[in-house]
C-alpha cells in the first residue's frame, strides 16, 4: 500500500518548478507557558520567513494564551494526544493550508533555531526527511547530554532500527526533523502515535516507504523550561512497548519487497 | 449437583436474559452485542435444564470433572471475547484520534501568511 504512495509522488525538482517553498515550523506543546514565549520570539527573530503553528496538546495551562500573545496561529486539541498526535494534526494544518515543507521544533527551548536552515537546506538536496542529529558530529559542537539509562535504551533502538532499515542512524530519537512535501502528505494519512512513536518509529516508516532520508549534524541545547516527558522507571516498559511496534513492522516490510519483486 | 443448584442456575440465567432483552429494548446495547450475550444465556440455560448433556460431552471429550468443561469453554469464550474488545477499542481510540485531530485543524487559527492562489498547473 505504501510504495504505491511513493510511485506517486512527485520527483523533487518537479514539486520546486509548481509551488514555491512555503515553510511551517510544528511546535508540539503540552503545558509550556514557562518556555514557549522565548522560544517563539527567538524563532521570529532568527528565521522571520518562517510561518509557524503551535500544536496545543491538551494542555492545562496557559500555553495556547502565551502562543497567540506572541503573534502565532494555534490549533488546540481537545485533550492530550501525545507528541505523535499533536504533530499529525500540525501536518494536516500544513498539507491544508498548502506548506511544502515542515519543520518539527520542540517547544521546550532545546532546539536551536540557527539550525533550522541546515535541515531546510538537506531539504533541497532532495532528501524527503532530515533529522537533526545531536550525534552526528559530536566536533561540531554538540552539548548535549543524555542519562545513563537513557542512553542504553536508545542504543538498543538504534541497534533495532539498523536492522530494520539496513541504514544507520546516530539519532533515532531526535525531534528535531524536517518533511518534504510528499512525506507530509504520507504522514498526514498515517502517523505512528505511540510513545517514541514519533520518532523512531515514523523514521522506519518512511525509510519502509521508500522516502530519502538523511541525518544532520545540529546542536542542541538543555531544556529551557518543562519536564522531560518520560520518568525513568516508565522509560523501560516504554522502549519494550517501542520495541515490539518496531517488530510488527517487519512483516509489512516484508510483504512490500515481495511486491516489489513481482513488480519487476 | 442438587436439583436445586439446577433450579438456582436456571433462574439467574433467565433473570440475565431479561435485564439484557431490556438493555436491547431501551436501545442501550447494539444488537450485535444482544445477539452474542443472548446465546451464551441460552446455552447455560440448556445445560442447567440438562445436566447430563455436560456430562456426557464431558466423558466424550475425555474430561473427567464436567463442570471442567464447562469452566474451558467458558473461559475459553471469555478470553476470546476481550481479545475482540481490545481490538474494537483500538479501532475506537484511532476514530477518535482522528476527530481531535481534524477538529483542532478546523477550529485552528489561519496562518499568519495566507496560502498562495492555486495556480493551474501545465503539462
Amino acid at each position: 500500500m505504501t510504495g504505491t504512495r511513493v510511485e506517486a509522488a512527485p520527483s523533487p525538482s518537479a514539486r520546486a518548478a509548481t509551488r514555491p517553498a512555503r515553510t511551517l515550523v510544528i511546535l508540539p506543546a503540552l503545558n509550556e507557558e514557562a518556555a514557549l514565549s522565548a522560544v517563539l520570539k527567538e524563532l521570529a527573530v532568527t528565521c522571520p520567513q518562517l510561518d509557524v503553528l503551535v500544536v496545543d496538546d491538551g494542555s492545562t495551562d496557559r500555553t495556547a494564551e502565551v502562543a497567540r500573545a506572541e503573534g502565532v496561529p494555534v490549533a488546540v486539541l481537545p485533550f492530550n494526544l501525545g507528541v505523535g498526535g499533536a504533530l499529525q494534526t500540525g501536518f494536516r494544518y500544513a498539507v491544508a493550508h498548502g506548506y511544502t515543507r515542515a519543520i518539527q521544533f520542540d517547544a521546550d527551548g532545546q532546539h536551536d533555531p540557527s539550525q533550522v536552515p541546515a535541515l531546510l537546506a538537506a531539504l533541497d538536496e532532495g532528501a524527503d526527511l532530515v533529522i537533526g542529529s545531536r550525534f552526528a558530529a559530536p566536533e561540531a559542537g554538540c552539548e548535549y547530554d543524555v542519562g545513563r539509562l537513557r542512553g542504553v535504551a536508545m542504543g538498543v533502538l538504534r541497534l533495532a532500527v539498523r536492522l530494520l532499515s539496513g541504514r544507520r542512524f546516530t539519532d533515532t530519537s531526535s525531534g528535531f526533523r524536517a518533511f518534504s512535501a510528499p512525506l507530509l502528505d504520507f504522514y498526514a494519512a498515517e502517523y505512528p502515535n505511540e510513545y517514541l512513536g514519533d520518532t523512531v518509529e515514523a523514521l522506519l516508516l518512511a525509510c519502509q516507504a521508500g522516502f530519502r532520508v538523511v541525518e544532520v549534524p545540529v546542536r542542541m541545547r538543555c531544556r529551557a523550561g518543562g519536564t522531560p516527558s518520560t520518568q525513568n522507571v516508565r522509560l523501560i516498559y516504554h522502549y519494550l512497548r517501542a520495541l515490539l511496534s518496531l517488530m510488527s513492522r517487519t512483516p509489512i516490510r516484508r510483504r512490500e519487497r515481495a511486491m516489489r519483486k513481482r513488480n519487476r | 449437583m442438587s436439583t436445586g443448584a439446577h433450579v438456582l442456575i436456571l433462574v439467574l440465567t433467565l433473570i440475565s436474559l431479561l435485564f439484557i432483552v431490556r438493555m436491547v429494548r431501551r436501545n442501550q446495547l447494539p444488537s450485535r452485542y444482544a445477539l452474542l450475550w443472548l446465546s451464551i444465556g441460552a446455552v447455560i440455560a440448556f445445560f442447567a435444564t440438562f445436566p447430563g448433556v455436560l456430562d456426557r460431552v464431558s466423558s466424550w471429550l475425555g474430561i473427567a470433572y464436567a463442570p471442567g468443561t464447562f469452566f474451558l469453554g467458558a473461559i475459553t469464550l471469555l478470553l476470546l471475547i476481550v481479545v475482540h474488545f481490545s481490538w474494537e477499542v483500538a479501532r475506537l481510540d484511532a476514530r477518535t484520534r482522528l476527530l481531535a485531530e481534524e477538529l483542532a485543524v478546523l477550529r485552528a487559527d489561519p496562518p499568519r501568511t495566507p496560502a498562495p492562489e492555486e495556480q493551474p498547473v501545465d503539462h
